[in-house]
């Protein structure tokens, strides 16, 4: 059955939002004043913080490269809140040119903005759902249309599981996930972790008990078994700097003070 | 000067390796590497080409911030590059501050427009919500006005908020007529109780919702039947906002409800509340007596109506009993009593907390003169008589079925007594009817039809509260009077003979029943006592009976009593007497049994080879009767006690009703007691329940039957002793079991 048409919660402008924290992570100014506020007291713990969050950004490049080189032109982005720059489909398209892409989130503002975005992409679209409501996501007409065909797809969870308390049964969500997925199909995913800076945890998830969207950093053990069922790719789950880069300059002397995981996996 | 010459390579290499790493690591190759080219080209022009053009350097600050180079580290980075650059003319400062306010006056851009976009998304996003908002509330309010159940709303203090018309309907007006009225208002004499308690809690936040059938009274005046849903709503702290109620007008199913129930409850022909009502309400009474509650019944046996009946035809013969009945309603409702009508012309009258025999005997009186008068009925002038039986008892004491075997057999007496009178029940006459009318003319195949069986009534050490034995009592489950027990029919079994297979029987039964208990629980095993009636100690076979039993069952002998009764042996040179030394010396142990109801001639008691005596239930059951002396009863059951206990022998008390008999038993020294408050005789399952849930390993703490009826263990000194905690005197909780026979002292 569809969900009921309720009155879609999370438009409290005057909680801070993980979506708008992130974009001003990232020095963009989609975000309030709330936002920033919080943001800036978690830098003022935490100052490596937007650095991490670029090299969440630039994980979420590269796996989409090596998705869409690998010929991958299907993308489903969960929790792809308020893409400043370096939106999925831009990246995909200069491997795949009809790469589409569905986007789904389930704050209002990060939708709204997304529709006024991507309002003249023909190939895109923006879905508004709750991973934790996994059956509703993949029974949205948007993205049973991705996954219809067969084609492989690529699922994207950047910085979203962590988003998903033990409560809400992240290894369920990931199986019915992947059960959706045709064979050939992608995870690419990243999470805030437990390992690197196990110093910084507490008070960083203290902070993000404020929002709507408390925060629960994992070990590389649990994030790892979040792959169960993928066939993980080269190099398998490691910092977020080492997987795959550009070259090996690039990766730093202390890629763990990037704490962040990832990894991508296929379904064979 | 050759690098100022050709800034090229070096600066090209350090521009681009900034801009590949922070920010840029995130930005695609497709667009990096051709904004480093191209920032990088500006760069060199702006530096070198004449004219001198600044803007060059601002377009750079501004494809930057067009990327997404945000950082201000950027900036800093980006301007201590460019002034480390040797330039010609001077140009150095005027290029990093072209540079820097293009790179400023695009981020500026940047952010507005950003701002712009994130608000402008918020709107949308709020309106959205608006739109749903609206949407929703039209929803709601189109199903709050069209539910075909009456719904309202209303505050906490019970002022009404809101009705719908389905509600108005149910009062029979629109919902405007609700307005201004109040919850309190709403009252109805037959409200079921509790329905405002439950009111009052909800609305004082103690509970979530209620429900009920209530009746409410329509703006006509009419009584409207619904079944009423009250549910409290909450504001975001938590206290209590509204109240919601949902009614649906049951009336039509309530009516024929009632009708239903008062056809299945009543006679048609008189009115009267019929057979069904009268068991049921009979039944509630013995549900949970107090302990001292008694109650009468009065049997009515219409005199001569069959002659009525079949010399003036069946028809007037019903206008008799209507009248009959009207007139012993009239009689007796008013007294509190209930009139039933069992059938036929038999009639019964209930009193419910009656207060002894004499008012019992008072209605019985009250139907009698009822009756005197002859009844007119057309030109006929009908003289009815009733007789009557009249059975007075306390509650705790009987069962329903019992006590109206009892009283229609006391009627029977009253008629054979010769009619228009009433009799009151006995219990002798009422063993002797019950075995004169049915008992001994069935009794010789019932033991062939597998009609008899055992019942186990606890014996309980009165030291610890622990249940050390069992007493079987062998019941009969009688096709016609249902279950008796051993005092309606152990007489007649007695007189037939019969009581010599039925013995053996029973002890064949009880002795593989006690072994099977031993096999189950050890040592924590029941010891088994088995009546033996005075045919069966006289007889020839008993030892060789018994020991045949116990080889047979593989239960060992110190594991059974025999009870005999004071008249079992009746001198020295009885034969009886060589018997039950035998069994003794075999080891099974024999205890006289209902002691000091017989004519007890003490000095062969010090010759009998008992070890036990068990007092007579009907010494305790007397320390309650309000026509005998407490005190003294109590005498002599001290008195037995320390008799017992000088002859060497344990005392047993027999029909222990209530905690403070035993507690008072045990301190004059009684050793053991069985009754009601112990348990009353049960199925053998129930007895190994108990034995296990007595298991000393599981109960610690949990004492078996430690309720609320145990006694302090400060006067358990012997529980003290050994460290565990049993209660002193404890008081089982035992089902009741579905039907027994009248009392007998042998299982009080």
């Amino acid at each position: 059955m569809a969900r009921p048409n309720w009155v879609p919660a999370g438009t409290d402008l005057d909680k801070p939002n993980a979506a708008r924290v992130y974009d001003y992570y990232l020095g963009g100014s989609h975000n309030f004043e709330v936002d920033r506020q919080m943001a800036r007291r978690a830098i003022e713990l935490w100052p490596d913080l937007p650095m991490i969050m670029r090299a969440n950004r630039a994980f979420l490049r590269r796996a989409t490269q090596y998705v869409a080189a690998e010929g991958i032109s299907r993308f489903l982005d969960i929790g792809s809140g308020i893409p400043t720059f370096g939106a999925v489909h831009e990246v995909a398209r200069e491997y795949r040119p009809d790469a589409r892409v569905v986007y789904v989130d389930m704050d209002p503002v990060a939708v709204a903005h997304s529709r006024l975005i991507l309002a003249d992409e023909d190939l895109c679209w923006i879905v508004d759902a709750d991973l934790r409501n996994t059956d509703d996501l993949l029974a949205r007409p948007e993205v049973e249309d991705l996954l219809a065909p067969g084609e492989p797809v690529a699922v994207i969870l950047n910085a979203v599981m962590h988003f998903v308390t033990e409560d809400d049964g992240p290894e369920k969500i990931l199986a019915k996930l992947r059960e959706a997925l045709p064979s050939g199909s992608a995870l690419i995913l990243s999470h805030a972790s437990l390992e690197g800076r196990p110093d910084q945890a507490g008070a960083h998830q203290d902070l993000y008990r404020s929002t709507p969207t408390p925060l629960t950093m994992r070990t590389r053990e649990q994030i790892t078994a979040m792959f169960d069922g993928f066939d993980l790719v080269e190099p398998g789950v490691v910092y977020l700097p080492e997987w795959r880069p550009d070259d090996d300059a690039t990766v730093g002397p202390h890629p763990e003070r990037m704490t962040g995981m990832a990894g991508v996996g296929r379904l064979s | 000067m050759s690098e100022a010459a050709a800034p090229g390579n070096g600066f090209h290499a350090a521009w681009a390796a900034m801009l590949r790493t922070g920010h840029g690591a995130a930005v695609r190759p497709g667009v990096l590497n051709p904004l480093i080219a191209r920032t990088a080209e500006l760069l060199h022009r702006a530096a070198q080409e004449h004219p001198f053009r600044p803007d060059l350097a601002g377009q750079v600050g501004a494809l930057l911030i067009d990327n997404h180079f945000t950082d201000p580290q950027l900036l800093a980075d980006a301007v201590q590059l460019i002034q480390s650059q040797p330039v010609p003319d001077d140009r150095g400062p005027a290029l990093s501050g072209a540079f820097a306010a293009g790179w400023a006056a695009a981020l500026r851009e940047r952010t507005l427009r950003e701002q712009e976009a994130i608000r402008l998304a918020a709107d949308t996003a709020r309106q959205e919500v608006e739109k749903a908002l609206r949407a929703s509330e039209a929803r709601f309010r189109a199903l709050f006005e069209s539910a075909a159940i009456g719904i309202g709303l209303g505050d906490t203090d019970g002022n009404i908020l809101a009705v719908n018309r389905a509600l108005g309907d149910i009062f029979g007006g629109g919902p405007e007529d609700m307005q201004g009225v109040r919850v309190n208002d709403l009252v109805h004499p037959e409200d079921t109780p509790g329905v405002w308690e439950a009111y009052e809690e909800l609305i004082s936040g103690k509970r979530e919702y209620f429900q009920f059938d209530k009746p409410y009274y329509r703006r006509d005046g009419e009584v409207v039947w619904t079944h009423l849903t009250v549910s409290l709503i909450r504001d975001d702290d938590g206290s209590p906002l509204y109240q919601v109620a949902m009614l649906e007008d049951v009336t039509d199913r309530y009516r024929l409800q009632e009708r239903l129930r008062h056809q299945a409850t009543h006679d048609p022909l008189t009115g009267l509340p019929n057979r069904a009502a009268f068991f049921e309400r009979l039944e509630r009474l013995f549900e949970s007596p107090e302990p001292d509650a008694r109650f009468g019944l009065c049997y009515v046996d219409l005199d001569g109506f069959k002659v009525v009946n079949d010399s003036l035809g069946h028809d007037m013969g019903d206008q008799l009993l209507t009248v009959v009945a009207g007139r012993l309603e009239s009689a007796l409702t008013p007294l509190g009593h209930l009139v039933a009508r069992l059938g036929g012309d038999e009639f019964v009258v209930l009193l419910e907390n009656c207060r002894g025999e004499q008012e019992a005997v008072a209605a019985a009186k009250t139907v009698l003169a009822a009756l005197t008068k002859p009844v007119v009925i057309g030109d006929h002038r009908l003289a009815v008589g009733a007789s009557v039986g009249v059975l007075e008892r306390r509650i705790a004491s009987t069962t329903p079925g019992a006590a109206v075997r009892a009283a229609d057999l006391t009627l029977y007496r009253a008629k054979e007594a010769g009619r228009g009178r009433w009799t009151l029940f006995d219990p002798k006459e009422n063993a002797r009817a019950v075995s004169r009318y049915a008992v001994s003319v069935r009794m010789p195949t019932a033991l062939d039809r597998g009609e008899f069986f055992i019942d186990y009534q606890p014996m309980i050490d009165l030291s610890n509260g622990a249940m050390t034995g069992v007493e079987a009592l062998v019941r009969w489950r009688h096709p016609q009077l249902g279950v008796l027990g051993p005092e309606e029919f152990v007489g007649v079994a007695e007189e037939t003979g019969l009581i010599m297979p039925l013995g053996r029987w029973v002890l064949e039964q009880a002795c593989e029943q006690a072994a099977e208990w031993v096999a189950a629980f050890g040592d924590r095993a029941p010891k088994l006592s088995v009546n033996l009636a005075v045919r069966q100690a006289r007889n020839a076979g008993l030892v060789a009976d018994i020991e045949r039993v116990l080889r047979t069952t593989g239960l060992d002998p110190s594991m059974l009593q025999l009870e005999i009764t004071e008249s079992t042996v009746v001198g020295p040179e009885d034969e009886a007497l060589k018997a039950l030394h035998a069994l003794v010396d075999m080891g099974v142990s024999l205890a006289v049994d209902d002691f000091g109801t017989g004519w007890s001639n003490l000095a062969y008691l010090r010759d009998l080879p008992v070890s036990n005596l068990k007092i007579a239930g009907s010494f305790v059951g007397d320390l309650h009767d309000p026509a005998k002396d407490t005190h003294l009863g109590w005498r002599i059951v001290s008195g037995l006690v320390s008799l017992a206990h000088t002859l060497g022998l344990s005392v047993t008390a027999e029909g222990v009703e209530s905690r403070a008999d035993a507690e008072r038993l045990r301190l004059m020294g009684c050793d053991l007691a069985q009754g009601w408050h112990f348990g009353r005789p049960v199925r053998p399952a129930e007895i190994a329940r108990r034995i296990a849930e007595a298991d000393p390993e599981r109960a610690a703490g949990t004492a078996p039957g430690a309720g609320p009826e145990g006694v302090d263990r400060r006067h358990a000194p012997d529980a003290a002793a050994d460290g565990k905690h049993h209660p002193a005197v404890s008081a089982p909780e035992f089902a009741a079991e579905p039907e027994i026979a009248p009392r007998g002292d042998d299982e009080r």
